[in-house]
């Protein structure tokens, strides 16, 4: 065996290989971190780490069971508003308005129209089937949507018009956090519920369809979330910089002292997290969700409960996408649900998890750390290039290229498609695939 | 009289030009969908692709001096649809064959299509930046104005020359599709490779021809539709994108596989969402008259607000997805 020969064997074993594109990784970051300077390569780690939250929490869902999520997007944004109405300082117009009491009556009335909703599904027992079954609960959406729209909007108007939004409770983020992982998983259930049972590409078409019905609701709901107005600053969970800079630390030393005291948290919580589904993706669990989503007939047959478990595995995830979009928007200290777009929200995050590996949690930490920094790093890159390119074109008597910043901008779209596509024909299963281990 | 004339400008042409642009786009998804088993989410980049390159045309032909009676666009419109037709080959042959060739489930396909999407979407982006463009920048839009004074109107109907040309062509090439798919060796071949591939390829039938021809059919006819969205609306980078999910409406209503359903399915989805935030006041007012005094209807009494006009597609979409995933006619089953 030549020496050669010895070294590709040796980086077969995903054990090697992990470690050698971990450190691969690391000096990447360490270059970003000198040509970009420290304290920006602060905060394209902060944010990574959010991304590796939600990367995991899709790797829950997509590589431990097989389910088709494509609404990540909408999760992000539910745990964004959650994060915004918990952390954000309370809104003292708002609570001393008639607000409270006309948003009580539009709860009352979403809860009438909900009972009139269930109280025409009933009817079945009563012997009603087919076309008049359909027809009366058809009737009663419409009723319910007419008696809750009929509360709604005065009550959206008159917020809108006198106190601007709700406003928040000015809670400690971290909670906010962890509501928005609540939050998310009480949508995940009812998505899950009604959705889990169609086929993998009618999943995926379904849950992009959901997760746009939640973009233009949030977008939309101004009394709720302020729109496309846009709620800033949040607060953070760690001092901030100006907090700091009060205390007489530098303004360069500031941004940097924050930004690692947020990361510091934010690395605490992956950590958590990450070893928690280690063990449990180790244990039984594991066993059994591998199990059901290698063969589902098998398994239901050996008595597991099948759409059970997937929905239980659709909940995790999106707890995790929760928490991680609330983090995010804590971390940005504005919520913009205008700034929401399926390819930064969605498509970047399923190109980590199958380039990292789909299946494998160290995978998609590496794949979700790496995708990120490329994804922020090719608009520089791309400006660089493009810079070079119009000099050479000045000197070649063309004239320069226009508008390169915006167009370096866009280079991250296309780099994000070279790399799935690269990705998906010489490395299907990741580049850290998942180890499939043999028990016994 | 004025009540009608309102109801047919803002209800039955707008929703007829949105048909026919999702109709057009639902044939290629649902034809992808039956042929090669896979949804084609970057089909509405493959439309923005049409667009802009029926753009650069035209603006060649500006350049060059060529003045012609009808808009630029639709001038250059068959040139656009083969070279559209070409580069959905390429993409055919660049991304999906080797996939296919390994025998790639549905899922690992749909994920490569995003890529594409991704990648459409960034090269156009990068080119003609992410601002928005106009097909009449040098030309004006005209419009036609149908004097309704002899039936009792004040208000004339008003259509552009672009929506009236989106019609004809519409039609054209619906016709076309139908003769083609019901009369030629090539389109019987293909609903034989959709119904079931593997029989298909045992009688005979040249399955890779079919692969390519569906391309082709699927490229041009999204081409097409790219143009009419640009020359109604504007031409924008993301243009395709919001109305993907739209046409995927079209196409799972009207049953996946199922080019005719893909038609109904497309006016289908564009009548809803326009009629869903049609102010129904405006053609109501008369009814004051008769309500008792005190009473008058509310100033806006549309279904939903028009901000979620695009919703209610997707609303759509979830709900037939969830009752009856084969579409009001029974779609392909895989």
């Amino acid at each position: 065996m030549s020496a050669a020969e010895a070294e590709i064997r040796w980086l077969d074993r995903p054990l090697y290989r992990g470690i050698a594109l971990f450190i691969a990784l690391f000096f990447l970051v360490a270059a970003a971190g000198v040509s970009q300077g420290s304290a920006s390569m602060l905060l394209i780690l902060v944010q990574a780490t959010g991304f590796a939250l939600i990367a995991l929490g899709l790797n829950i869902q997509w590589g431990y069971g097989g389910l088709f999520n494509f609404a990540i997007m909408g999760f992000l944004m539910v745990g964004g508003a959650a994060v915004t109405f918990i952390s954000y300082p309370v809104n003292a117009s708002f609570w001393n308005s008639d607000g409270p009491m006309l948003l009580g009556r539009a709860l009352l009335a979403f809860l009438i129209g909900a009972a009139l909703v269930y109280a025409a599904r009933q009817t079945r027992r009563l012997g009603l089937r087919g076309f008049g079954y359909g027809l009366v609960v058809v009737l009663a959406w419409f009723i319910a949507y007419v008696i809750y729209r009929s509360q709604i909007d005065p009550a959206a108007a008159y917020i809108e018009s006198t106190a601007g939004f709700i406003g928040g409770l000015g809670l400690n983020p971290v909670l906010g956090w962890l509501f928005g992982g609540l939050l998310a998983a009480a949508i995940a259930y009812f998505v899950g519920k009604i959705s889990l049972g169609l086929r993998t590409d009618y999943l995926a078409i379904a849950t992009i369809g959901i997760s746009e019905i939640i973009r233009a609701l949030i977008k939309n709901m101004d009394w709720l979330t302020r729109g496309t107005m846009s709620v800033s600053p949040m607060p953070w969970p760690t001092p901030l910089p100006q907090a700091l800079q009060a205390n007489g630390v530098g303004i360069a030393d500031s941004f940097v002292q924050a930004r690692l005291g947020f990361l510091a948290l934010a690395v605490a919580l992956l950590v958590i997290i990450f070893y928690v589904i280690q063990r449990a993706y180790g244990g039984p669990w594991g066993r059994m969700m591998r199990a059901i989503r290698d063969n589902h007939i098998a398994a239901g047959s050996m008595g597991k409960d099948v759409t059970g478990r997937q929905l239980e595995l659709f909940v995790l995830g999106s707890i995790l996408m929760g928490i991680g979009g609330a983090m995010l928007v804590s971390f940005s200290q504005i919520f913009d649900p205008s700034g929401y777009q399926p390819i930064n929200h969605t498509f970047m995050i399923w190109v980590m998890v199958i380039v990292g590996g789909a299946g494998n949690s160290w995978g998609v930490l590496l794949g979700s750390l790496l995708i990120y920094v490329v994804w922020v790093l090719s608009d520089p890159a791309a400006q660089l290039i493009f810079v070079n390119l119009s000099t050479l074109t000045q000197n070649m008597g063309w004239g320069a290229i226009p508008e390169i910043d915006s167009r370096a901008l866009q280079m991250r779209v296309f780099v994000l498609g070279v790399v799935i596509t690269i990705a998906l024909r010489f490395a299907p299963k990741g580049l850290i695939p998942e180890v499939i281990r043999r028990e016994g | 009289m004025d009540e009608l004339i309102f109801f047919i400008n803002r209800v039955l042409i707008s929703g007829t030009v949105l048909g026919s642009i999702y109709a057009l786009g639902a044939i290629g998804v649902t034809l992808i969908f039956g042929i090669l088993r896979f949804a084609h989410f970057a089909h509405g980049d493959m439309m923005t692709m049409g667009a802009f390159i029926a753009f650069v045309l035209a603006g060649l032909c500006a350049a060059l001096g060529i003045v012609t009676p009808l808009p630029t666009g639709f001038v250059v419109l068959p040139v656009a649809m083969v070279i559209a037709a070409f580069l959905a080959l390429g993409i055919d042959k660049g991304f999906y064959a080797p996939l296919r060739k390994r025998g790639a489930k549905p899922v690992t396909m749909l994920i490569a299509s995003i890529g594409v999407t991704l990648m459409i979407q960034g090269l156009i982006r990068l080119i003609f930046g992410s601002g928005t463009r106009s097909f009449y920048d040098t030309e004006p839009k005209d419009i036609f104005r149908i004097d309704m004074s002899a039936f009792g109107g004040t208000r004339p109907i008003s259509i552009t020359e672009p929506q009236v040309l989106m019609f004809v062509v519409t039609a054209l090439l619906v016709i076309a599709l139908h003769l083609f798919l019901t009369r030629s060796r090539l389109g019987k071949a293909m609903r034989a490779m959709a119904d079931n591939a593997d029989l298909a390829q045992v009688s005979g039938i040249n399955t890779a021809l079919v692969v390519r021809v569906t391309w082709v059919i699927a490229g041009s006819l999204a081409c097409v539709a790219g143009v009419m969205l640009a020359l109604d609306v504007a031409l924008m980078p993301d243009l395709a994108f919001n109305i993907v999910l739209p046409i995927f409406a079209a196409a799972i209503v009207g049953g996946l596989g199922h080019a005719y359903g893909a038609i109904v399915g497309g006016f289908l989805i564009a009548f809803a969402e326009t009629l869903a935030v049609f102010n129904w006041t405006a053609v109501l007012r008369p009814l004051n008259g008769l309500l008792p005094e005190g009473m008058a209807l509310p100033a806006n009494l549309a279904l939903v607000p028009t901000e979620y006009k695009l919703t209610v597609a997707f609303v759509i979409l979830v709900v037939t997805l969830l009752v009856r995933p084969t579409g009001i006619f029974k779609g392909v089953s895989t």
